[in-house]
């Protein structure tokens, strides 16, 4: 049998980095502690952006451009799967325009969700490939240590046993019904139990035992790990655990808490992306999930990880956040501030679902038509090609928009418009190779629009039904990556 | 072979509500207001109707869908009625319908009108409405103000004009309606607006300020047409006719296709050009004495100019600026105050526009009237410059 393992990754952090000091500052009259966690940033979802619209643009970034047609497995583990019985993995295929004949599931429940899933992953992947995505986006309550700590973030990898770029040697998983924290279905916010009671009853007890099993399964010792991935809001737990399984106390990964906060079921797979792209060939890393049990999974990275080619991951996010001053704005994205919107913000934005479901390839999927009588690019696809000197019929093949530069022909600032963000930003959008979408921008402030502002297309929430509990996706236009 | 509208239909009598925020009025009171008027002009009774056509926009919003709610606020004799709904040109469609059917023989006199109660929403601007259900899934929730601001962002940019300039031509465009508007009794808005005003507005959808945007008003206008024969025979010895009536919906090039830029309105053009072969105009600046147009957004009639001809392309800002378009101008435009001053219920701007040609040409406009008054054009543009409905119409004199 050939060597399985991952054989891409990608990530997606959101472009919103909170100011934990804004959170401090607003709150501190009420818990004057919250100041000891006043600093660095955590991501924050922008309004239009939930665990789903983040998994889907992980996916993207580990496919990078690539074809779909050999996924055959697709996990998406979240404990804020925006649905929570409608199939959010089947949004993601659907959204990425991946075979219909895929296995496709959720997973959740716990914060190791990212990691079981993951060991799932690869205990199931066959001739095809596996995508693996976790993301979490977690309320927290206003005020609370964890609104300090949680941060929004998504990652994916692919597994497969062809271009493999960390091999999976073994791994060990414990279950253990250890109340750390709990959130109820129907609930929104958590209820956490003290730090104290976790480290010494959950993670002393459980993971240097896993971690040790894990070992003694793949034939290493501790010293052998070159990088240890452990997520952990604590400090210093993570090499009090690598120290009781005797790795190096320079191994220990840094948990990217500083600058995007703890991302929940993603946050594992965020750090074993981080770590990938810090590996040299040949090196050993332990991953380590941990929620009512925990799992440790073992990996050694390969030559081929120096000949992947360029892609998003933790690295390029890191690099590209926007600083976000205004807490109250951040309450009102997480919908926990209801404010004053005015009578326009009424709108009935109910979905007629047949009609989705009919034009599902042109809502989910971002499929325009190209006319193969003259070549015109053009979205939605219709029967009549829209270009005046053709006007062909039937003549329109599937063409897909989603991964087309495009840029800024035409544009406004609106403030009369409702927008959870306002001013609402909008116009005509000129895709390069052809075709022009008249739609809404996104992660862009007032001001920073011109003609000819350089677009990529994102995955986002187009519209709330709170009357219904709904929320409809689009695609969007965002500021492309090198801006 | 067609021979077009020109001189086929008569105009014989028009009226027009007070335009505004009539919370004393419902849509039925409005009908009256301009009906009663029209009936009086023409010097005729309900019995001599014929047809009539009804234009309202948002039935959703003030009177319900079909011919039933003119018919009974009337109290007509059971006459033909057709509701016509066609965007902002929706009052024009109206008056289309009776002058077609004239035109055709169908009937001898037909009746228009036109009619938009839009303040019963609770909030400024227009009402918020589904754009279908398809549609609703992936354009934007754009507003009036924010989808004609994108013509203002594409025309600085095509002719290489500093917003601040462009800005100060579309300022000039509302200040000379205000101007204009003050003589207007009807009109919505009547006070005169200084361009610093106008310029430090507040922003509603950038670029276009408070001032960039129409009035958002309640209203109605009439007119009751027939043959030039009939016409004729009840007294009008040169009565007032229709030389043109243009159409030109959108077919989607503006939405999907790259052949546009962004920076004019297509149909307006096409619209136009039609329109000026039915009246035979070679040469518009000249021939057309003044206009009406839908000047909805000043950046919409400022790129208006250039597109009904009355201005070369990238000419309108110093057109606009040197007051070709004033009162005292070569062309004046808006000299009942527009859609920015006189208002915008929508169904009823079309026959607002018509009513404002009818009284310049019957010479009846008080402080307003222009001199040597020919031939007048209306234009409306209906949905957004992405998606949209032109109408263009000339009326004249029979013999001129």
């Amino acid at each position: 049998m050939s060597d399985i393992g991952i054989t891409s990754y990608g990530a997606y952090i959101p472009r919103k980095r909170l100011n934990r000091k804004a959170i401090a500052d607003a709150n501190a009259w009420m818990n004057g502690a919250l100041r000891g966690l006043g600093k660095g940033t955590k991501a924050i979802c922008n309004w239009d952006e939930d665990a789903l619209t983040m998994a889907v643009e992980a996916v993207r970034n580990c496919i990078a451009g690539g074809d779909t047609d050999g996924i055959s497995a697709l996990y998406f583990a979240s404990t804020t799967h925006p649905f929570v019985d409608r199939h959010n993995a089947g949004i993601i295929t659907a959204a990425l325009n991946m075979p219909d004949d895929i296995r496709s599931l959720d997973i959740g429940g716990t914060q190791r969700a990212g990691t079981s899933a993951l060991a799932e992953g690869l205990a199931s992947v066959g001739s095809g490939t596996t995508i693996v995505v976790a993301s979490d986006a977690r309320p927290a309550k206003p005020g609370s240590v964890q609104e300090m700590q949680f941060g929004d973030a998504a990652a994916a990898v692919a597994l497969g046993s062809l271009n493999v770029i960390a091999k999976y040697l073994g791994g060990h998983s414990i279950a253990l019904d250890l109340i750390d924290h709990y959130r109820t279905a129907g609930e929104d916010f958590d209820y956490a139990l003290e730090d104290r009671w976790i480290r010494e009853m959950g993670y002393n007890e459980i993971v240097p035992e896993a971690g040790k099993k894990a070992l003694e399964k793949t034939g290493l010792t501790g010293a052998d790990i070159d990088h240890f991935v452990m997520p952990t809001r604590q400090r210093r737990l993570d090499s009090a655990m690598a120290k009781a399984m005797g790795i190096d106390a320079g191994a220990v990964r840094g948990n990217l808490n500083p600058e995007i906060g703890e991302a929940g079921t993603a946050h594992a797979l965020v750090m074993l992306v981080d770590a990938l792209e810090a590996a040299e060939p040949g090196q050993k890393i332990m991953l380590v999930g941990f929620g009512q049990g925990t799992d440790v999974l073992i990996f050694e990275t390969t030559d081929a990880l120096k000949t992947l080619g360029a892609r998003r991951g933790v690295a390029a996010h890191l690099e590209n956040g926007a600083i976000e001053d205004i807490y109250t704005r951040y309450l009102s994205f997480r919908q926990i501030l209801p404010y004053e919107w005015g009578i326009r913000a009424e709108r009935d934005n109910r979905t007629a679902q047949s009609t989705f479901f009919r034009k599902r390839d042109s809502i989910t999927s971002f499929i325009g038509g190209n006319c193969s009588q003259c070549g015109t690019l053009q979205f939605p696809k219709t029967r009549v090609c829209v270009n005046p000197n053709c006007q062909a019929i039937d003549t329109q093949v599937d063409h897909p928009f989603a991964d087309m530069p495009a840029s800024v022909k035409t544009f406004t600032e609106d403030n009369l418009a409702y927008s959870p963000s306002p001013p609402y930003l909008y116009g005509n959008v000129a895709f390069k190779g052809g075709g022009n979408i008249f739609m809404e921008m996104t992660d862009f402030e007032a001001g920073d629009l011109s003609i000819g502002t350089e677009l990529k297309m994102v995955f986002r929430i187009k519209d709330f039904d709170h009357k219904r509990s709904f929320r409809r996706y689009f695609w969007k236009a965002a500021p492309a990556d090198n801006s | 072979m067609a021979t077009g509208i020109k001189d086929k239909v008569a105009i014989i009598g028009m009226g027009c509500s007070k335009f505004g925020e009539r919370w004393d009025a419902s849509a039925d009171d409005l009908m009256m207001e301009s009906y009663t008027e029209a009936m009086a002009d023409a010097g005729i009774t309900k019995d001599d109707l014929g047809m009539a056509w009804l234009g309202v926009f948002f039935d959703e919003q003030s009177i319900g869908k079909s011919a039933l709610p003119l018919s009974q606020a009337l109290r007509l004799p059971n006459i033909p009625v057709t509701r016509v709904e066609n965007l902002c040109a929706t009052g024009t469609e109206a008056l289309r319908g009776a002058v077609y059917a004239v035109a055709a023989g169908a009937t001898d006199i037909a009746l228009a009108v036109g009619v938009e109660k839009l303040k019963d929403t609770g909030y400024g601007g227009l009402p918020e409405r589904t754009k279908g259900t398809f549609e609703d899934l992936w354009q934007p929730n754009s507003t009036a103000p924010g989808s004609f601001a994108q013509l203002a962002s594409a025309y600085a940019n095509k002719h290489g004009i500093p917003m601040e300039d462009l800005k100060r031509g579309m300022a000039h465009v509302s200040w000379k309606s205000h101007q204009n508007g003050i003589k207007s009794p009807k009109a919505h808005l009547q006070r005169i607006i200084e361009m610093d005003a106008i310029l430090d507005a507040p922003m509603i959808s950038y670029p276009l300020g408070l001032y960039d945007c129409c009035g958002v008003s309640d209203g109605s206008a009439a007119a009751i047409v027939t043959t030039p024969e009939i016409a004729r025979e009840m007294g009008h010895d040169n009565p007032i006719t229709v030389k043109a009536m243009q159409l030109a919906p959108s077919n989607g090039v503006e939405m999907s296709h790259n052949s546009w830029d962004g920076s004019y309105t297509l149909t307006t053009r096409i619209a136009a050009q039609r329109a000026y072969e039915e009246a035979g105009i070679k040469d518009p600046v000249k021939e057309i004495s003044m206009t009406e147009v839908h000047d909805c957004f000043s950046i919409t009639e400022l790129v208006v100019m250039e597109d009904l001809g009355l201005s070369e392309e990238g000419r309108a800002v110093t057109d606009i600026l040197d007051g070709k378009f004033d009162a005292t101008g070569e062309v004046p435009c808006q000299i009942d105050g527009g859609l920015k001053c006189f208002g915008h219920p929508i169904g009823a701007s079309g026959l607002r526009m018509a009513y404002e040609v009818y009284t310049q040409l019957r010479g009846r406009a008080g402080d307003r009237q222009l001199k040597n008054v020919n031939m007048g054009l209306t234009h409306n543009l209906g949905g957004i410059p992405n998606r949209n409905i032109s109408s263009v119409s000339i009326l004249g004199r029979y013999s001129d």
